[in-house]
């Protein structure tokens, strides 16, 4: 099972999800594939289908329609899966926190590993949160020695 | 023949207005489109409602992250139109120069997205790196890439520095070459004319009764643009032609937006070199009662805002139309008619959503046909792929 | 056609139907009309001074509601607001989606968001708020009241 986890971290799949958001984060998302910042680098690729990802990057205030989906997305993805929160929207909904259609931020519908501040945040600070993630996944390898938890 | 219901959707990352498309297809020919946005709607028109006529510019900014200077910039126009007043010139020239970058990096932005789904990731990627020239201008004229925060009743937050100039000016000059090649390899490669010439074409009185606007509107022969028609921020003063073509199809939306990139440059260079001295804001203090109308040419058309002011400090009605909004219907007339794997292209060609078409699935209702958008992307690229196998025998 | 002659040839047209004219400056101006003018205004408009339709804003005023209609003249760089007053004892109007198509959808959102009736609209159904969206409920609306105990309104730190 090592090998398995050494496997997962190397190549994180991510499939990106947009809530309700204004598309800032969602072009700062797929800026990070371009040549300038190329995130591919790192063994990082976007898929266009939930059942092969093993990142969720959710974008935008999480509006009533999509609450839903976000929760059936999350269903569908195979074990173990990581959930990122891009975004101020994302994290606490920014300027629609008073919004009818935005009823609850993103932690309340799913779990959420890592957030990422920023209105957007910039490609590089993207970057810099997904590897984060890695770090810290490895750490807690390292410290509870648990091979693969339920999520 | 069997009918096929084809859903598409729901989610559109890249464009204000996310919609889900329902296509019923024939065999191969789609025979009815159907729409179902809502999926990004955020209450904005009751936020504005709720916030001071400062704090409004920031909320209409993320309307759209492509157009966070149009909405601002129409918005301003609707509390001067109020007030009666006109922003200082230099103000009028910065919000100018920051309108047309915007222009330029969305123009880019979709030229990438549709060289990607015709199969041609070489597009991509290039127009991308281009945008990020862009992008640099704009940090260095506004401090951030996206959301500039720029614009205020009565004029504009920052000024452009003098020693800034120059670098503006170099990076804006250098994507030029670049572009031009660009520019000739799509009139220049006969794939991509198959690909594109004579596909989704929206007819000019089509065009007329569905109120288009901007490109989609322009690429039909519809000559309109508020730009010209009605003169806002210094248009007027500066040297620039509106790019107008006949044949409403996808290859012709192309031609419109990549004229329109040489002619951003054209304006922001005249703007930076004819820059004027002076105030760049003229400190409004109250907004009277009244009612005003506010808008601008958008890189997707025109941006329309009407606010009502009853005297307090905060705005009794915003109301925000976005361009999407009547372009977005249009796809009645151009999809109808097509073919599966031209589909993709058409629904990209008024520029709107993009990642919805990553989120396509194609379902046969009684058979277990199931695509993804995944496939259909596929589906767009197989074709390509096929025509230029037969160009080659 | 220039400025003043549209101008003309609509109060001359409509002489009975229009209530109210606001010139607000030279680019702008604002017609008050009777509720049941408002189809042969907007097809006169459109089809006859070949005018483009923007937009349509309604307004909760409080005791009325109120429709505008904005429509732009592009060679004389005029914009064009009809404005039609409902009370709110009776928000219904005709649907102009027969006149012109570009009305349908700005008819459907206004429905949903104030609650006002289009007569003649062939679709009238949800646009932009969610299928679990209560019935009867306009978030538009000036009296809208917070309806879901279960939302959350603050930053959640
Ligand atoms: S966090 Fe800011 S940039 Fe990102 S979706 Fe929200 S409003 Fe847009």
């Amino acid at each position: 099972m090592r090998l398995l986890e050494k496997v997962f971290l190397k190549s994180l799949w991510v499939f990106h999800l947009a809530t309700g958001s204004c598309n800032n984060c969602d072009i700062e998302i797929l800026d990070c594939l371009t040549p300038r910042h190329d995130i591919e680098r790192f063994g990082m690729l976007l898929t266009g289908s939930i059942k092969h990802a093993d990142v969720l990057m959710v974008t935008g205030a999480v509006n009533r329609q999509c609450i839903p989906r976000i929760k059936r997305v999350y269903e569908q993805m195979p074990k173990p899966r990581l959930v990122v929160a891009i975004g101020e929207c994302a994290l606490s909904r920014g300027v629609f926190m008073q919004s009818y259609n935005c009823p609850m931020p993103l932690d309340h519908v799913i779990p959420v590993d890592v957030y990422i501040p920023g209105c957007p945040p910039r490609p590089e600070a993207i970057m810099a949160g997904l590897l984060k993630l890695i770090e810290r996944r490895k750490e807690n390898r390292a410290e509870t020695g648990r091979e693969n938890d339920s999520r | 023949m069997a009918k096929t219901i084809i859903p598409i959707g729901p989610y559109h990352p890249l464009q204000e207005e996310p919609e889900f498309f329902i296509l019923t297809v024939e065999g191969e020919t789609v025979v009815d489109i159907d729409l179902r946005i809502g999926y990004n709607h955020r209450g904005i028109e009751k936020l504005c409602e709720q916030q001071t006529y400062d704090q409004v510019t920031f909320v209409v900014e993320r309307v759209c992250g492509i157009c966070s200077t149009s909405h601002p910039f129409a918005y301003t126009q609707a509390v001067e139109d109020i007030l009666s007043i006109e922003a200082p010139p230099r103000a009028q020239y910065i919000r100018t120069i920051i309108a047309e970058g915007e222009r330029l990096h969305s123009h880019l932005l979709w030229l990438g997205l549709a060289g990607h789904f015709l199969g041609y990731n070489t597009i991509f990627m290039w127009a991308w790196k281009l945008r990020e020239e862009i992008l640099d201008v704009m940090e260095i004229l506004s401090g951030n890439r996206n959301n500039y925060a720029m614009f205020k009743v009565g004029g504009v937050l920052r000024d452009i520095k003098k020693e800034d100039i120059p670098t503006v000016q170099k990076k804006v000059d250098s994507i030029v070459p670049t572009l031009k090649k660009l520019r000739s390899a799509v009139m220049d490669d006969p794939v991509l004319h198959a690909r594109t010439k004579g596909i989704g074409v929206l007819s000019r009185e089509a065009a007329i009764d569905y109120c288009a606007v901007g490109p989609t509107a322009r690429a039909s022969g519809v000559a309109r643009d508020i730009r010209k028609n009605s003169p806002y921020g210094v248009y007027d003063q500066v040297d620039w032609n509106m790019v107008v073509t006949e044949n409403g199809d996808v290859f012709d939306k192309v031609l419109v937006r990549l004229g329109e990139m040489f002619e951003s440059v054209k304006i922001i260079t005249a703007c930076l070199s004819q820059l004027p001295e002076g105030e760049i804001d003229c400190h409004i203090t109250e907004v009277p009662p009244g009612e005003g109308i506010g808008h601008i040419e958008a890189p997707r058309g025109e941006c329309f805002h009407y606010v009502r002011s009853d005297g307090t400090n905060r705005p009794e009605r915003h109301k925000i139309r976005a361009p999407t909004f009547m372009n977005l219907p249009t796809f009645k007339k151009t999809v109808i008619g097509g073919k599966i794997p031209d589909t993709v292209i058409t629904l990209a060609a008024i520029d709107p959503c993009y990642c919805c078409t990553e989120r396509m699935t194609v379902q046969d209702l009684k058979g277990q046909k199931l695509y993804t958008g995944e496939d259909l992307i596929r589906l767009s690229q197989e074709k390509t792929d096929q025509i230029i196998a037969e160009m080659r025998r | 056609m220039t400025r003043d002659e549209i101008l003309q040839q609509i109060t001359h047209r409509f002489s009975e139907e229009i209530i109210g004219k606001y010139e607000k400056s030279d680019k702008r101006v604002y017609f008050d009309i009777s509720v049941s003018a408002i189809v042969p205004m907007a097809q006169f408009i459109f089809k006859d001074l070949r005018a483009r339709f923007n937009i349509a804003s309604a307004v909760d005023g409080r005791e009325r509601m109120e429709i505008l209609y904005h429509f732009t003249a592009e060679d004389a760089d005029l914009v064009l607001s009809l404005r039609v007053i409902l009370p709110k004892s009776k928000l219904e109007v005709d649907s102009l989606t027969p006149v012109f198509t570009a009305a349908h959808w700005i008819e459907r959102e206004i429905h949903e968001l104030f609650g006002i009736n289009f007569k003649g609209h062939p679709k009238l159904e949800r646009l932009l708020l969610p299928e679990d969206w209560p019935e009867g409920v306009h978030p538009l609306r000036k009296d809208y009241k917070e309806w879901d105990p279960g939302a959350i309104r603050d930053r959640g730190a």
